[in-house]
């Protein structure tokens, strides 16, 4: 099915346009398709996958996991080729509603698309979420996801000597990776303390699959000798043009840092990450109700059926709950046979869909889990200098932050926004978002509520796009379309 | 707005509350530019409270910072795109000329001396150099920080519901949302609620005819300063004054001290949607293109949207009520309200304190709707 360049006129109209085609994307495409959907999938990315199966053309899988898997999705889009559209390289800028459903405004190539379709079903993943320390905008502190990134998209090693810093299980692929990749690991600095996992057997019992693959890695940082340390991790980087070191410090639940245990160490590379952020704009720009899930983030509010609160808008994966790859397959298995359902006709296996929703709920309750296990509290605030900057984007540090608080009266992220200019820069508050409304909620007294993360998560414009292509759209002023 | 009342008000030697329902500068002036205009205005009556609260803005910035507020007196460029244009502007500057503005007419070599990336496209032009502007969520922040200082207190988060009215009904407080002060006494209340001021005098049974026209602005990605000015086209001028409800973009384009460029801003009266809307945006960016044509090549980052408060007579509302006495009425400002804040602060100060006051409020009265339809 083509898809038309932005330029007036009648085009094809998709039953369900996919935005996203990672595990969750991929699982809705295949579904929907299988059910004689005509779907187009939607991604940035120059190949299908995600962050999951991020992976470089000719990759044989050997490094990832549930390659098998990825292979059959791959396989199921070629196998509805006649009905499935997969555009990958297409960054999405907007989506807007129109009589019909709605349009899906893309830029590839420089050029503007638009991909029009009945329902759309949001799958756009997460991103590391990023606490701010003083240093952690020095060049070689890298977020755990861009050199997971780096290593399965390009096969690059982030560094030499490496400190692996956070919370959160999917830290130790990433330091098993370097690993083994021939990189020297100092060390994985898990902030939280995960045994405290053990206090909910049964739920782990149910995902004992899971626990193993976690059991593997621990035994590859044994094999190359990389200590764990629980309760502990990287409170500040050193070096004004690169990293030279670190200093480490040992935490507790609240995670201020312990008195007398801070120690520094050298390396020229730092990997961190506190969990995961939501990729959540286009449901917010499309009005879904959002709301704040177990890890504290903004996600997407989903029903059974992975129907969004907005008429057509679907939502699967990531965008609606951080819960690991399978969650996210699960998801999209069901949002795409709903959105097949509602635009075909064509009617689920109801057998299928109870199976879908059992494993649904174990991977969900697994997932709360983990969010209770490696839980993130307010301490990494102690962590700050008045003069450590929260967005790297217009260099605002944390004094201003506060001062926009305690002395211009904000009460809330957006107006800090406003009077401080957090969030302003190019990423849109994307990195800093979760730390400003941390910040604020401290500064106001309070907890983080839904209403200062959708504060920073509102982006009419989902991605930078030229004034000249947008000029140049449907009743534009005749640039070149 | 009412962020200049209190600021005004305390100054008076008044003590003043605030109750905001959301955040300071929550409503539109959070969500609208902050440019503080002459050159846009015709003889009248808006013309004189612009050209008191150009000094009264230039007065703030001294006092409170310049720094602080971001004022910047940038001044402003009008284009004209054809000779026809360059004379009706002409003319229009004359007049403005004779009620005390400064404008210079300029032709094409000055016009590229001043913005040297305008299009060349551009025949002649004005300039006007008391056109400034302040950051408007900073402006409200540090005025109600001026206030707090003289003892002003300011309750974010809580709704006015009712007035609370004597025997002889006069107004003499309002009722909130707030389960710790349900009541909060005053001898005079004034209505600052801005585009949602009519709801609220509805509530005290003096109704104003406040209404939502709404407005987009383009934000770009941070860039060298190379627009040194506000710069718009002579089309301008005529789209402010039409009371037409149809989309109307006339484009004014400026560079921020962060870098970036704004571009503002539609008009259309649509009610209160808060859909983006694409055809809009497009038509703001063709513009901005048409005076700026490198913008073309540079990336817009976001957008926002704000509705305007207008009156159908596009004269805001500012005075006493004689409908609910102890009310007066600081609204309908439209696409002004943060440059005419001042002098509307200013003057109900003046009002309140019996003052002689700097210029006359008849036209400006809140009964003038009734009266129009007696
Ligand atoms: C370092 C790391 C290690 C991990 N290890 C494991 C593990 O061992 N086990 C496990 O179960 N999970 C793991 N995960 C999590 C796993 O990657 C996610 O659960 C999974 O990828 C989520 O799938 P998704 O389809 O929801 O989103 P994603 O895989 O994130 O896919 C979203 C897609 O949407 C696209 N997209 C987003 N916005 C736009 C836009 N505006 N325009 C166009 N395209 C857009 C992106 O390009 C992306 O391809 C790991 C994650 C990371 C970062
Ligand atoms: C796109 C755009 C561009 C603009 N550009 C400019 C410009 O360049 N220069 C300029 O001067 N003006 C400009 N304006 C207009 C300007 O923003 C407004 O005129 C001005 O903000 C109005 O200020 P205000 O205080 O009256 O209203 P608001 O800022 O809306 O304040 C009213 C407040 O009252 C509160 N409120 C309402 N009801 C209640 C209640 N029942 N109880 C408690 N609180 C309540 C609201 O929450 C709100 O915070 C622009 C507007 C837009 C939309």
């Amino acid at each position: 099915m083509p898809i038309s360049p932005a330029e007036p006129g009648p085009a094809a109209v998709h039953d369900i346009v996919v935005l996203g085609a990672g595990p969750a994307g991929l699982a809705t495409a295949v579904a929907a398709a299988a059910r004689g959907a005509r779907v187009a999938l939607v991604d940035a990315g120059p190949r299908p996958g995600g962050q999951y199966w991020r992976h470089r053309a000719g990759d044989d899988g050997a490094a990832h996991h549930d390659w098998d898997r990825f292979r059959r999705l791959r396989d199921g889009l070629d196998a509805h080729r006649d009905l499935l559209d997969h555009r990958s390289g297409h960054t999405v800028w907007h989506v807007e509603r129109t009589g019909a459903g709605f349009t899906v405004h893309t830029l590839h190539a420089g050029r503007p698309y638009e991909i029009r379709g009945r329902t759309v079903v949001v799958a756009t993943g997460a991103y590391d979420r990023q606490v701010p320390f003083p240093g952690w905008t020095t060049p070689g502190v890298f977020t755990a996801g861009a050199v997971q990134a780096l290593l399965k998209g390009q096969g690059v090693v982030a560094g030499r000597r490496i400190a692996v810093a956070g919370t959160g299980p999917f830290l130790l692929p990433v330091a098993a990776g370097l690993a083994e990749a021939g990189a020297e690991v100092v060390g994985v600095f898990e902030a939280g303390r995960p045994l405290a996992f053990g206090r909910h057997p049964f739920t782990v019992v149910r995902n004992a699959a899971k626990l193993a693959e976690g059991a593997g890695y621990l035994r590859t940082l044994a094999r190359h000798r990389i200590p764990y340390r629980t309760r502990t991790t990287v409170v500040a980087a050193h070096g004004t043009d690169s990293v030279t070191g670190v200093t480490v410090a040992r935490l507790d639940a609240g995670w201020r840092t312990l008195p007398g245990s801070a120690r520094t160490l050298d390396c020229d590379t730092v990997a961190v990450g506190y969990g995961f952020t939501p990729q959540t704009e286009l449901a917010v720009q499309l009005g879904c109700a959002m709301e704040r899930d177990g890890d504290g983030s903004l996600v997407a509010r989903v029903d059974s059926r992975q129907r969004s609160s907005v008429d057509g808008v679907y939502a699967a994966g990531e965008a609606c709950g951080v819960g690991g790859a399978r969650l996210s397959l699960i998801e999209g298995e069901l949002a795409g046979l709903h959105a097949a359902w509602a635009t075909t006709g064509a009617r689920p296996d109801r057998r299928r869909l109870a199976r879908l929703l059992r494993r649904r709920a174990a991977q969900r309750s697994f997932a709360a889990a983990l969010h209770r296990a490696y839980p993130v509290p307010g301490g990494w605030r102690t962590w700050l200098e008045e003069d450590t900057v929260v967005c790297r984007c217009e260099e605002v540090d944390v004094a201003a932050v506060r001062r926009a608080v305690t002395e211009l009266g904000a009460t809330d992220p957006r107006t800090v926004k406003l009077c401080a200019r957090p969030g302003m820069g190019l990423c849109q508050g994307r990195v800093c978002g979760y730390a400003t409304a941390g910040l604020v909620a401290e500064a106001d007294g309070r907890e983080v509520t839904a209403d200062d993360l959708r504060g920073m998560a509102g982006r009419p414009i989902a991605q930078p796009l030229p004034l000249g292509v947008l000029a140049a759209g449907a009743d534009g002023a005749g640039n070149e379309a | 707005m009412g962020a200049a009342c209190a600021y005004y008000c305390t100054a008076a030697g008044l003590r003043v509350e605030v109750v905001e329902r959301g955040a300071i500068g929550g409503g539109t002036s959070g969500a609208g530019e902050g440019n503080i205009l002459v050159s846009d205005k015709a003889p009248g009556p808006e013309l004189e409270l612009a050209l008191l609260s150009s000094r009264l803005w230039r007065e703030l910035g001294a006092e409170l910072g310049a720094e602080a507020l971001e004022y910047e007196a940038k001044g402003g460029v009008v284009v004209a795109g054809s000779a026809e244009t360059a004379e009706g502007l002409r003319r229009f500057t004359a007049g403005q000329r004779a009620s005390g503005v400064h404008a210079t007419d300029i032709g094409p070599d000055e016009l590229f001396a001043l913005e040297p990336r305008l299009t060349r496209e551009a025949v002649g032009g004005a300039h006007y150099p008391q056109d400034a502007q302040v950051q408007p969520v900073l402006a409200t922040a540090h005025l109600l920080r001026h206030a707090r200082r003289r003892g002003a207190r300011v309750h974010c988060g809580t709704r006015v519901t009712g007035f609370v009215r004597d025997r002889h009904d006069a107004v003499i407080g309002v009722r909130t949302d707030s389960p710790t002060a349900p009541v909060r006494h005053a001898r005079w209340v004034i209505n600052a609620a801005g585009t949602w001021a009519g709801e609220l005098a509805g509530l005290a049974g003096a109704p104003v005819p406040v209404l939502p026209r709404r407005g987009f602005v383009l934000v770009t990605e941070p860039l060298p300063r190379v627009v040194r000015h506000k710069v718009y086209t002579a089309e301008y001028v005529a789209n402010v004054a039409s009371g037409d409800a149809g989309l109307e973009t006339s484009v004014v384009v400026e560079g921020t001290r962060g870098g970036t460029v704004l571009i503002g801003a539609s008009r259309e009266r649509v009610g209160f949607d808060r859909e983006i809307s694409l055809p809009v945006l497009r038509r703001l960016a063709a513009q901005a293109i048409g005076l700026f044509p490198f913008l073309s090549g540079v990336s817009l980052l976001r957008s926002y949207l704000g509705f305007r408060p207008y009156c159908p007579d596009h004269l805001p509302v500012i005075g006493p009520d004689p409908r609910a006495p102890g009310l007066l009425h600081a609204c309908g400002h439209e696409g002004a309200g943060i440059g005419l804040a001042s002098a509307t602060g200013h003057l109900l100060a003046q009002r309140l304190t019996g003052a002689e006051p700097d210029l006359d409020l008849t036209p400006f009265r809140p009964q003038r709707f009734a009266e129009a339809t007696a």
